[in-house]
């Protein structure tokens, strides 16, 4: 998948699923301030994009992966290992 | 001095419809719930017999972070509750301002434990299961939902009482309030109603097989029945205490006259008759009120054979020559398990101040036992001003409530 096009998917999933304006996503936002997460909703984005793109944020990279911009290098590279 | 406890507010979701009026409709012009799904049947039921009703759309009346901890049985209970606190004219900055108590009637949460055990076994991986699967899946998830959704800060428990949960809820909070302990408490019960939560039941053969006449299913008290129909939603009734609710120019609604309760100690499916009488009897007793002043009384009968025949001895044997109108809402409604003892308070409330008993569907020959007993198959339009509503449960729990008129 071109980059482009899993950013794309990335936003819509992440829209559809807590319920935000697509247009209110952008790459140098943070993800839980944007989406209004808490402990326990982040779980279900950390599923949501397991469950749409088999890649598994853990450990460390919960932490590490804090705007949208991390979160799509992070699931291009783990996709195009 | 005791204090008296009165109903302020009733919501109600149900197969009969989605608030009071679409089911005082129902009830009045004899409308059954009651579908064969074929859902069931393709999962190996042996009978496909059910009540129907929507699971409610809660978009855009709560957050999705509100949802997500929601199964069914909670929705069904939110959208009874909010009906009920409109009716009791209780607002959110009322909530946020006084101490209201909750207890609920819950016994189960199928749906969700199967799908989050379904999700171990097909994904290995528990994260996948969500954030809602642990809330969702808890007998107490009705209650921690509504609690957290309504800034409730009074008691918050969940009775689990098998099919008598929704009454002993009621009775627990009315033994609260008599004892000044809380002002006012919402007071209901909750049923799921999708196939995990029942396959086990249908596998007792529990169930009635009419499949061919899916209205004629549910007969109560009726010589050819030949098992219950499982069926759900939720009840919210809000109880207060009197000199509380006068207070504050509520609309008081009707009394809570007793609580009856007692235990089989016995089979954990038969009933027996001294348990349920002595239920009655103790209700009668604490209630203060004479036999001859209950108008009509709400049967738990849910169209088993012994079930019925048992609560039709226990009532007549209390009541002797006193024959008050008897019918069973579940034969419109099927059996609402843990909802059953809020709803058929509601149920019966709603006759008591439209002057009706309903009919009790598909009355069309008695037993021997039944025949004892003033069971009207036709609507019968009449007057009255207290009732008596039975629940009985699996384990042998049983609960009585006497409602007066006001």
């Amino acid at each position: 998948m071109e980059k482009n096009e899993l950013i794309a998917k990335i936003n819509s999933v992440l829209a559809n699923e807590f319920e935000v304006e697509e247009t209110e996503i952008a790459p140098e936002k943070e993800i839980k301030a944007t989406l209004q997460l808490d402990s326990l909703s982040l779980v279900d984005m950390i599923a949501v994009i397991e469950e749409e793109f088999g890649v598994e944020i853990k450990g460390q990279s919960v932490a590490q992966v804090k705007t949208f911009q991390n979160l799509y290098d992070f699931v291009y590279e783990k996709t195009n290992a | 001095m005791e204090k008296r406890v009165v109903i302020t507010g009733m919501g109600i979701y149900s197969c009969l419809g989605k608030n009071l009026d679409e089911v005082k409709n129902s009830l009045y012009n004899g409308v059954s719930g009651i579908v064969l799904d074929p859902v069931r049947k393709e999962l190996g039921f042996r009978s496909g017999l059910t009540s129907k009703l929507d699971v409610p759309d809660l978009k855009g009346q709560l957050s999705r972070a509100q949802r997500v901890f929601m199964p069914e049985q909670a929705k069904y209970a939110y959208v009874a509750t909010v009906e009920a606190l409109n009716n009791a004219k209780i607002d959110q900055d009322y909530l946020d301002a006084n101490s209201v108590g909750l207890l609920y009637g819950n016994d189960s949460s199928a749906e969700p434990v199967y799908k989050s055990v379904e999700t171990m076994f097909k994904k290995k991986n528990t994260t996948l299961i969500g954030s809602g699967g642990i809330f969702q899946s808890m007998n107490s998830t009705v209650t921690m939902n509504l609690g957290c959704i309504f800034h409730l800060r009074g008691i918050n428990l969940t009775i689990s009482g098998a099919c008598a949960s929704g009454s002993h809820a009621i009775g627990l909070g009315s033994l609260l309030i008599r004892n000044g302990l809380e002002d006012m408490v919402v007071c209901g019960g909750a049923q799921e109603v999708n196939p995990y939560a029942v396959g086990s039941f249908d596998g007792i053969s529990a169930f009635s097989t009419r499949e061919d006449a899916p209205t004629k299913a549910s007969r109560p008290f009726d010589r050819d029945r030949d098992g219950l129909v499982p069926g759900g939603g939720a009840a919210t009734v809000i109880i207060e205490e009197y000199e509380h609710a006068v207070k504050r120019g509520a609309n008081i609604i009707a009394e809570i006259k007793g609580w009856g309760f007692s235990s089989n100690g016995d089979h954990i499916s038969s009933p027996n008759v001294a348990g349920p009488a002595k239920s009655l009897e103790n209700c009668l007793r604490l209630s203060n009120v004479d036999i001859k002043e209950i108008g009509y009384i709400n049967a738990h009968a849910t169209s088993t054979h012994i079930g019925d025949m048992n609560e039709a001895k226990a009532i007549s044997q209390i009541f002797g020559d006193c024959r008050p109108y008897v019918t069973s809402t579940k034969s419109q409604t099927g059996h609402e398990m843990w909802m059953a003892g809020a709803s058929e308070v509601i149920y019966s409330t709603l006759m008591m101040k439209n002057n009706f008993v309903a009919a009790n569907l598909n009355f069309e020959n008695p037993d021997e036992d039944s025949a004892k007993l003033n069971i009207p198959g036709q609507r019968v339009d009449a007057h009255f001003d207290m009732f008596l509503s039975n629940s009985f449960g699996f384990g042998g729990t049983n609960s009585t409530l006497i409602v007066k008129n006001l």
